[in-house]
């Protein structure tokens, strides 16, 4: 599947738009650590929380839970939670 | 090289060889927005600047590794993203992640679990073992490198023990920007020998390289109307053990400077005994609160201590204003360090070539220190961004830098 990378994490894929593939969240993190090692705990703590500032879209509804499903033509969108001031 | 100091020795005798030019220092600068490398000519007058490295990121601390001269090892995060340990070999000329960084475990049946936010405070190991890196982070945990900061294993007797979990207390406990583990010491005669404090926590000493731990907080103060028997109380900001004699430590505390000589019969008990400050006994290891001796106006609150790389009895302060809310500003405006060269026993005020007023900054803890050549120089970096050297102990200020993000750290080093 696709998953788009915020500007931030893009030191470690090179690019803003890879393939990945897993069968959840919490998987599809897995791979992507196996592809680009490090971006994971950037983004999922040691707990398996979704850091607190950090925001998935999954075909552009808003998920927390690493064990949410995913097919494998979704669309996953890690995004940087943006605020005001 | 200076030929001042060179050329008259050559030409006077072919057979003595010129003195060896001092190596040249260079400043590590850790920053909000990233890391700054000050390198200096020989007589630290001159400096010149790398561009910085991992702009956009939080650093908290950046340090040389000692036993090879060229490692460099920086804690970092951003805003969004989780916190890592940057690793280079060559001295910054290119950087590699930790491939494990310091992250809490969760063992079964223990206190709750807990995240890392950030790595606070490193510390390179003893000179005997090469390699060797703790880390200080926020929440309070403790971490140990054994391969030069590549992966990293959490110390379970202080991050997954109850009573130490109780003192710590929960992040919520903790200031804005988080409770910190930090004042990771290694004593140079004993690898095994550490001590490491906690804002809040207390100060603590392990002689079994980290498997038990003793609270050593006897005559330290806490705030008015606290039990000063309870841990959680305590809040040590800053704690240096003297180069010149290691049974010595220095401490800026929230409540006041503190001086601690070791008499090897410690005072208090053991992890398992909260009540460092209730045994009663006063004959074995008591901080001295030396900070009374400090003018009234000015006070005794601050961040940093810095102690002289050979004389026990000189060091120094930079107070703040602890007043009412807390202003966290030098008093008055008028900032200025503190020299003691006496242990403590009366303090001199050390501000020329520093603003005379209206300057509202102030100095955090890992912010200031000092080189070890024979006269030594101070170096600090404030909130406001600025970088100074303060020559000959402290007695003559000059700005190196201004314009920095607000700064968290700064070390002198020597790379080879």
């Amino acid at each position: 599947m696709k998953v788009l990378v915020p500007g931030a994490l893009r030191s470690y894929t090179g690019t803003t738009q890879v393939e990945a593939e897993g069968a959840t969240l919490d998987t599809l993190f897995d791979d992507l650590e196996r592809r680009y090692p490090g971006i994971r705990f950037r983004v999922v703590d040691e707990q398996n929380r979704l850091r607190p500032n950090m925001r998935i879209f999954v075909n552009g509804t808003g998920v927390r839970a690493l064990d949410h499903p995913l097919a494998r033509d979704d669309f996953v969108a890690v995004v940087l939670a943006l605020s005001g001031g | 090289m200076s030929p001042a100091l060179s050329r008259p020795t050559a030409r006077r005798s072919g057979a003595r060889k010129a003195a060896a030019p001092p190596a040249r220092l260079v400043i590590l600068v850790a920053t909000r927005k990233g890391a700054w490398v000050f390198r200096g000519d020989a007589r630290r007058k001159a400096w010149t600047v790398d561009a910085p490295h991992f702009l956009g990121h939080t650093v908290s601390h950046l340090q040389l590794d000692p036993r090879d001269g060229r490692t460099l090892l920086a804690a970092a995060k951003t805003g969004h993203l989780g916190p890592t340990i940057f690793r280079s070999t060559d001295f910054g000329r290119s950087w590699k992640e930790a491939k494990q960084p310091p992250a809490f475990a969760n063992p079964a049946g223990g206190p709750p679990a807990r995240s890392v936010d950030h790595s606070f405070w490193l510390t390179p190991g003893h000179a005997s073992e090469r390699g060797t890196w703790y880390a200080g982070t926020s929440p309070q945990g403790l971490f140990r490198s054994e391969d030069g900061g590549v992966s990293w294993a959490p110390l379970p007797a202080v991050n997954d023990s109850p009573q130490f979990r109780e003192w710590m207390g929960s992040e919520q406990d903790g200031t804005p920007d988080g409770p910190k583990l930090h004042s990771v010491i290694v004593d140079p005669r004993d690898p095994a020998h550490l001590y490491f404090a906690m804002s809040s926590g207390g100060v603590h000493e392990s002689r079994d390289a980290g498997l038990s731990w003793s609270t050593l907080v006897t005559g330290l103060e806490v705030v008015d109307g606290l039990d000063a028997g309870t841990l959680t109380y305590h809040d040590p900001h800053c704690v240096r053990l003297c180069p010149g004699n290691p049974d010595r430590l220095y401490q800026q505390n929230h409540c006041g400077i503190y001086r601690l000589d070791r008499t090897g019969k410690p005072t208090g008990g053991g992890s398992g005994d909260r009540s460092g400050d209730r045994s009663g006994d006063r004959s074995g290891d008591v901080w001295q609160r030396v900070g009374r001796k400090m003018p009234k106006r000015v006070g005794d609150i601050g961040f940093p201590m810095v102690v002289h790389p050979r004389d026990a009895d000189t060091a120094w302060v930079f107070p703040m204003d602890g007043t009412d809310v807390w202003p966290r500003t030098s008093p008055d405006g008028r900032p200025a360090a503190y020299i003691t060269r006496n242990a403590g026993r009366t303090w001199q005020r050390l501000d020329q070539g520093l603003p005379e007023s209206q300057a509202w900054w102030t100095v955090k803890r890992q912010a200031m220190t000092v080189d070890a050549r024979p006269t030594p120089a101070l170096y600090l970096g404030n909130t406001g961004g600025e970088l100074w050297i303060g020559h000959d102990e402290g007695a003559r200020w000059s700005n190196i830098a201004r314009h920095l993000p607000e700064i968290y750290a700064v070390e002198v080093a020597e790379p080879a």
